[in-house]
Parts: C-alpha cells; structure tokens; sequence
C-alpha cells in the first residue's frame, strides 16, 4: 500500500483528532444519560480520517450536489459522528450538549433531515450498502465523480439486506462505493462469535466479488493507505474490513460488551479522558 | 347494468413509464425479478442504462431507490405488493421518515393476483402505507388513470405508493379524464347516499348505483383514488347532502379506505357508514379475479346491500 501521501504528520494530526472525537463522544453521552459508547469509540480512526483528510466536502454547502458521502449505517456509533460534524463547521460545537433533547437538531441516531451534513438517516442496521450503492449508480447516471462511504457494524452484517446490497454492488461494478467494516468483534448481547458467528468474514466479501482490504482499524497509516487503494480500485466496490476494539482506547471498555450502550459515570468518564487524553 | 371493456392495465402503465422516462432523464426504475409482470420491461428496452434488477431482494430494491433519490433520481420500484409488505421497515425508515423521492409502485395488489393465492395477495397494504407520515397513497380505477396519473407521481415531490392491479381492468374514462393527486372526483352525482371507491370497486360501484336507481335510490359516487392525502373537504360535503356513505375498496376493512373516510366523519361530521371489502381473513385461490371478489365481500350485490343498510340506519 502507498505511503508517500501520508507523512507522519497528517498521521499524527488525524490521530490526535480521533482521541478529541473519543472524549467528545464520551463527554455527550455521560451528559445525555444515553448512548452506545464502545461502537463509537471503535470508528475513530476511521471517521477522523474520514473526515478531516478523505472526503471532499464543503462544510458550508452541505448539499453540494458533488460531494461525497457518508452513511453511518450503524447508526448507533453517532457520538463519533456528531463531533466530527462539529468539528468541520457542519453546526456551532456548542450545539453539541443539547444532543437529545426535544429541541435539538441532534436525534439519538443521525437524521438527515435535522442535522446538517448527515447524508443519511440512519438506526435501524442494514441499510447503508444498499443505498451507498444506489448513491452510486445515480453518480454513474449524472455524470458525477461523487465517492460514497459507508460504514457497516460486524453485527450488522447478520442482517440479510445487507448481502443483498453487497450482490447488487458487485453486480453492477460500483467502483464509487467504498464500504468500511468496523469489525470489533462485540455486540449488544456479547461477542460476535458468540451471538452469531461471522467468521470467515473476509472470504464472505470476496466471494460476492468485492475487492477485499483487511487493516487494523486503529492504525492510521494503514486507514489512510487502504482509502487510497479502495479509491483507486476500477473492477468494483471495495470493503475496508478494519479490525478494531470496541471501546478503543478506554482500558476498562475495550472489548466489552456491557459497553455497548452503557453511560460512564462522572468517575469513569474522568479515568477515561485521562487514558485518552495521555494519548493526545 | 353496464358493461365495461377492459384494457391491458399493467402494459398501459409500463408504457407511461417508459413515455414519460423519455421526457425526464432523472427517472429510473428498478425491479425485483418481476419486470416482465410489471412490465418494466418497456422501460428497460428504452433505458438500459436508468433500469435496475435487483433480483429477489425486495429490502435492498427499497433501499437502492432510496439512494438514487439521495443522488437526484425520481425511482420508481416496482414488484408485487405483496412482497413490499417485507420491506415496510425500509420504506418508514429510509423512505417515509428519511423523505426520500421513492416512488414505491405494488403490483398485483389486492385479490387481483387470483391464480396465485393468499401468498399474493395484498389486503393490508394501504393500512400499512397510510399509517406512515409523509405517505401518499394512490389506488387508480381504471387504465386510463393509471396512464394519467404515472406523470403526476413523478412531477410530485415526495414519496407515492401507487397500488397496482395485477389484471385489465374494466375502463371507466376516456382520455379527457382529469386527474388531481389528493382530489376526489364525482363520477355520478346523486342526493340519497354517497358510495366512496377506489380501484376495481369503482367500475362495480357505478353498476350498484345503476341497479340501486331502479328501486328509487339516487346514488352518488366518488372515485376516492387518493387515500392518503384524502380530500376530507369533499367527503364532509358528500356526508352533509346525503347523510349517508358507502365506502368500497379491494382491501381489508381494516385500515384502509372505509377507516379513512370513516376517521373523518366520526371527527367531523358524523352520519352512517358502510364499508365494502374483504372482511378480517385471507382469500383463497380461484380461477378468476372477478370471482373472488364477488366471494369475499366485493361482490356488486354487496354494494347495493351495504347502500340500503346505511339508508335504513339514515331513516332510523
């Protein structure tokens, strides 16, 4: 994988942005009462990526009709969204600590319609490659060189539609469409391999025909790299399968499942932003 | 009582697909290996490039048009009404409440896909369609409407479920026909009671008024073929000048036309109700449309028993 385009500085700086995205996240959702903690910690890297290298966006434009994409399809990990949003002048920070209230623009899991720059709503799993791929064929139809992306849960990969989105992309060669699979192995009701297995994941992608890359998800050398390679890819859609750790970076989250939506109290919230912050 | 020609509904629509797709490049249409049935297959010829089959996946059919409309397309996804009812969660979570251009088209709805039996079946559907928010619901009454009323849904921003027969059916209009989405229209006035139809009730319900006529009973009816925005304004004024309604409808009582009309009279403006359809149980197979109409409820007979009914509860 190319390296040359991503020197230890930008690593550096998206690193640092996805270690401000994690407090953030964790700070909203121990101020709400509510939220999935371990799934939006999980997507940092590749958000931070995302969004402050990746897409091209124009933050002030939200609908520019050539704009790439994103659609959370897990749509729970939207604590990591919303910041990232923030951050990029989607919307004032401060509009962040009314996350769920009646009046917020910010709904449990992202609204298209409420929020600027969400490309989809989102919440209910499985629907992010099926659309990402319709986004796709209408790029194809107009003549635009908009990318979508798309980010699937392992969890959610158990829903069936998803596959079907999977044959139609292959189908149809949408070279537009780049998934990413956070693939951190828990979900509500425990591990992955325990709930219903997904192993071997990688082979499941390549046999529908999608250009598989594997990458730790955590390492933004390889997040940046594998972008790059997906981007470039002409034969079809490509899936980033990017292993990761629920709840990444907290010590007394990583890897569990009671972290899927549970709320720190303010002691653990305070232990978590000094494990996070040491990194920053 | 009159009789009414028919004409091939399904090739009538795929050919107003396909006309007006040549007039804007933004429509495309997707299919769930059901195209010839469909008859999406104009389209395709036409349109390869804007023509989308998607196989048996119904679920990821919704979701494709719901990311073509992100991308600027007016989709038209069509397949058996029947196997939308799978998709329900697709259309109220990436339709309906994301607001997506989708224009949803169930064929074969109704009791119209006879042959094939309860399986395809549709009698739930404009239950479950108008009970979510931003839904309009359109359910035609002949071919001409159907021909009429493709043009109208793609000019119309916002999601339509436009219910489709699977059969021709009998042809009521002529090409002066006039459609407006979310306008009733009086095709027979009358003083005594008001018969409220859409679909294939309609061409039965012009026969009951025929046959209503002889005993002294002066029907008038309303082709109701938008439920969802429904014309309250004309179903308040069709209760206050004849204090009685019909409702007729190939669909469950349950949910759909009859417990529309009926929402808004018990509100604003209470007089008797009838309502014609299939009562609270599955149809069976048999060997035409027309015959299982008449068995489960639909039956011309049934509309002019449900008339009289509500005229006696008028009177009482």
């Amino acid at each position: 994988m190319a390296t040359h385009k991503h020197p230890l500085e930008l690593q550096e700086e998206l690193n640092k942005i996805a270690q401000e995205l994690r407090i953030e996240a964790l700070a909203m959702i121990h101020r709400r009462g509510q939220g999935h903690p371990g799934g939006a910690l999980s997507a940092a890297e590749i958000v931070a990526a995302l969004y402050f290298h990746q897409m091209r966006i124009r933050p002030k434009e939200p609908n520019w009709e050539n704009r790439d994409r994103f659609i959370l399809s897990k749509g729970h990990a939207s604590a990591i969204l919303y910041p990232a949003l923030a951050k990029r002048g989607y919307f004032p920070e401060a509009d962040i600590k009314d996350w769920g209230q009646i009046a917020s623009h910010l709904q449990g899991h992202p609204d298209k319609n409420k929020t600027p720059g969400v490309d989809m709503s989102a919440g209910c799993l499985g629907h992010g490659i099926s659309i990402g791929a319709g986004l796709g064929l209408a790029a194809r139809i107009s003549g635009l060189d908009f990318k979508t992306y798309v980010m699937v849960g392992d969890g959610e990969c158990q829903a069936g539609v998803i596959w079907e989105g999977v044959m139609l992309a292959a189908k149809y060669k949408i070279c537009n469409l780049i998934t990413i699979l956070d693939y951190n192995k828990v979900q509500l009701d425990g591990t992955v391999e325990e709930v219903m297995p997904m192993e071997p994941m990688k082979a499941k992608w390549a046999s529908f025909n999608w250009n598989v890359i594997e990458i730790d998800g955590h390492d933004m050398k390889q997040v940046l790299a594998s972008l790059d390679e997906a981007c470039s890819c002409k034969e079809g859609p490509s899936v980033i399968i990017a292993h990761t750790v629920k709840g990444k970076g907290v010590s007394y989250m990583e890897g569990k499942a009671e972290w899927h939506y549970r709320v720190p109290t303010t002691d653990e919230l305070k232990l978590a932003v000094e494990e996070l912050d040491v990194n920053v | 009582m009159s009789t009414f020609k028919t004409e091939p509904t399904r090739k009538i629509f795929g050919e107003a697909l396909a006309e007006y797709g040549a007039i804007d490049k933004r429509v495309v249409a997707l299919t769930a290996d059901v195209s010839s049935s469909v008859v999406t297959t104009i389209f395709a010829a036409k349109f390869p490039e804007r023509f989308f089959n998607v196989g048996i996946a119904e679920q990821g059919m919704i979701d494709t048009a719901v990311g073509l409309a992100l991308g600027g397309m007016t989709p038209f996804a069509a397949t058996f009404a029947a196997m939308l009812l799978r998709t329900i969660e697709q259309i109220r979570t990436c339709v309906a409440y994301a607001q997506t251009n989708v224009k949803i088209v169930g064929a074969y709805a109704g009791l119209s896909d006879f042959k094939d039996g309860p399986t395809h079946n549709s009698i739930s559907d404009v239950a479950m369609m108008r009970s979510l928010p931003n839904m309009t619901v359109i359910v035609p009454a002949d071919s001409t409407e159907v021909r009429k009323m493709v043009p109208l849904i793609a000019q119309h921003g916002g999601i339509v479920y436009f219910r489709m027969s699977r059969n021709d059916m009998p042809s009521i209009f002529d090409n002066s026909h006039s459609v407006k989405i979310g306008k009733g229209i009086t095709v027979l006035d009358g003083s005594d009671i008001t018969i409220i139809a859409n679909g294939h009730m309609l061409s039965r319900s012009i026969q009951a008024a025929e046959k209503l006529k002889t005993k002294g009973i002066s029907v008038r009816i309303i082709n109701m073929h938008t439920v969802k925005p429904l014309d309250t304004a004309l179903i308040k004024k069709c209760a206050k000048e004849t204090g009685a309604i019909v409702t007729a409808e190939e669909h469950s009582v349950l949910g759909g036309l009859g417990s529309a009309v009926a929402e808004v009279l018990s509100r604003e403006y209470p007089v008797p109700v009838e309502m014609v359809g299939i009562a609270d149980t599955f149809a069976r197979t048999g060997p035409n449309h027309e015959s299982l109409l008449d068995k489960y409820g639909m039956s011309v007979a049934d509309i002019t028993r449900a008339a009289q009914k509500v005229l006696k509860r008028k009177s009482d």
